[in-house]
């Protein structure tokens, strides 16, 4: 924990944004609430500045950890700090908790100060767009004109890659990790067994659960428990776990007997604990719409047209949820534009969740990338 | 801080030179093969180009982070359905060629890829690696620095050889250069020849 790269002891920042925000599907927030850390210095030329997205359960909380809260490392704390490969010596790295999320940003679990209740569903859909409309708050707020880079990984390299559309002038890097131009069938579909999980919960009550005192605890659990095992691996999956019992013996009856079962019942139970169901609802969604080449006929390349900064693209072999084929066409569509784009398909037997591990080459990768970054 | 990537190591190489020769300035490359990225990066520095190379090793691909050079990480046996038809100005295969499998697709795809091919490789029928093979050896030297058994060089030509494959793929041959070391051999190049380097386009009509 006190690892001497570690950015150390962080605090969480608010910035109450009172300007409306007109959100993609019509609706409209008069105001929002967006919770934020950092870590480094701003330089004095502001050059210096990289925002990190997160993705489906990810939030703002990077890297460092909580004072007096032991195991609350922040969950990018392997790649950004001191040295790391996104080094806080010369970077200003900015973690945000995206809106529609549960950690302190507005979102459905937040209550609505017209009504004085929590939003529940009247909280409206956000897309990534809209995420990326947010973060231009933000940074307004901090004096950022321009980013050094945008970096993000899965849900986050789709926020990392619409900033470089919506605001070319704005990026000058973008690292899109993992990540994919839009969802297959497969991976909407998905989606929605995990979106299912919920809402067919009985305790789910249309999505307003707090009114009724409760929340869909079961129904998260097993959306976390299905997306849990997409973002492994089989052969990670087997080789952590196999068929390994908890006991000598089978039981014959429906009880928890192997240690896979164990495992993701662990991961299930300790999610539904921390996270809103509804905000999962709203982020898979904004996974599933996520398709800028959809205004252009499908075609990325035209979608691609103003893009202006550079592109480190990432893929891990095993992912096959993002697999390398969906970095692959990104990559595509930039060459077609001409865009300085580097492609490096990492080899590594973590599936999807491989962009948050500390895998050697992955990290010396993005080491080399970011040094060569001016600030 | 502005530009921190360090100053290329790159004097030494002859072949770099010959090649950047034949680059106009301020064009459109690829590089298959592109090792560590240091001719992409010469390329930049002495003729402003817009580069990118295909790399399958990754110690290699990671090079090309530090050089600061465009890299993407695929296997160029598998083609080039990444790049579109006559999108850049060169594609070059820098002594690449002779450790290809598909050696007749490879200069397919160059044509289909580029306006231009630069193909760069050790010329097999240099004197010296004659003589290896009459003395009863596989040749090595500088420029085959492998024993037989452990040599990624699976497709070894002479210039006559590479002349014909260019005849039978449609490319026309614009411009060769035979070098030895520094020096550009013009007399009797297949037999004093060490590295040779074709510049070529795809065969009109």
């Amino acid at each position: 924990m006190q690892d001497s790269n570690s950015v150390g002891i962080v605090t969480p920042q608010y910035v109450h944004i009172d300007k409306p925000l007109e959100l993609r599907s019509g609706s409209v927030l008069s105001s929002y609430n967006l919770v934020y850390e950092t870590y480094g210095k701003l330089n004095a030329a502001k050059s210096n500045a990289v925002l990190v997205c997160h993705a489906l359960s990810g939030n703002h909380h990077i890297a460092g950890v909580y004072a007096d809260i032991p195991k609350s490392s922040g969950w990018w704390d392997n790649m950004i700090g001191p040295g790391k490969p996104i080094d806080t010596n010369r970077f200003f790295v900015i973690g945000v908790n995206n809106l529609g999320g549960c950690h302190g940003s507005t979102g459905p679990a937040s209550i609505d100060a017209r009504t004085g209740k929590h939003y529940g569903a009247d909280f409206p859909i956000v897309m990534v767009e809209d995420w990326v409309e947010t973060h231009v708050q933000l940074a307004e707020h901090l004096g950022i004109e321009q980013f050094a880079a945008v970096v993000g990984g899965s849900l986050g390299g789709m926020q990392a890659l619409q900033w470089t559309l919506d605001y070319p002038e704005k990026v000058r890097y973008a690292l899109v990790i993992a990540a994919a131009s839009k969802l297959t069938a497969q991976n909407i579909a998905f989606n929605d067994v995990a979106r299912q999980a919920i809402m067919t919960d009985q305790e789910f009550y249309g999505g307003d659960y707090h009114a009724f005192n409760t929340y869909p605890k079961r129904g998260l659990r097993l959306a976390r428990m299905l997306g849990h095992i997409t973002y492994l691996s089989d052969d990670s999956m087997a080789a952590k776990f196999g068929r390994d019992l908890r006991g000598d013996t089978f039981s014959f009856d429906f009880d928890v007997e192997f240690e896979i079962e164990s495992y993701l019942r662990y991961q299930g139970d300790k999610f539904a604990d921390l996270f809103d169901a509804n905000s999962y609802l709203l982020m898979t969604k904004a996974l599933d719409y996520f398709d800028p080449a959809a205004a252009y006929d499908g075609d990325l390349s035209i979608a691609f047209k103003n893009i202006q900064a550079d592109f480190l693209v990432l893929s891990f072999t095993s992912d096959w949820r993002f697999s390398p084929e969906r970095s692959r066409s990104i990559v595509k569509a930039l060459l077609d534009n001409e865009i300085n784009v580097s492609y490096a398909e990492i080899t590594s037997s973590h599936g999807h969740d491989s962009f948050l591990m500390e895998t050697a080459y992955y990290h010396q990768m993005v080491q080399a990338y970011m040094h060569n970054i001016s600030t | 801080m502005t530009d921190t990537t360090t100053p290329s190591p790159i004097a030494a190489r002859p072949d770099f030179a010959a090649i950047a020769e034949w680059v106009r300035p301020d064009t459109k490359i690829l590089d298959l093969g592109c090792g560590d990225g240091s001719l992409l990066r010469y390329l930049r520095e002495e003729r402003n180009v817009l580069g990118y190379g295909v790399e399958i090793d990754d110690s290699n691909v990671l090079s090309c982070f530090v050089n600061g050079v465009n890299v993407i990480q695929n296997d160029l046996e598998s083609g080039l359905s990444s790049f579109e038809s006559a999108s850049f100005d060169y594609v070059i295969l820098s002594q690449t060629l002779q450790a290809m499998r598909h050696t007749e697709s490879i200069i397919q795809e160059m044509l289909r890829v580029g306006k231009e091919g630069i193909v760069s490789f050790p010329n097999f029928g240099y004197w010296k690696n004659r003589a290896q093979v009459i003395s009863g050896h596989m040749p090595v030297s500088d420029a085959l620095p492998y024993s037989w058994y452990d040599t990624p060089n699976i497709h070894l030509c002479t210039l006559g050889d590479f002349e014909a494959l260019c005849r039978q793929c449609d490319a026309h041959i614009l411009e060769r250069r035979v070098m030895n070391s520094n020096h550009q051999v013009k007399i009797l190049p297949n037999l004093l020849g060490k590295l040779a380097f074709y510049r070529f386009e795809r065969q009109a009509g």
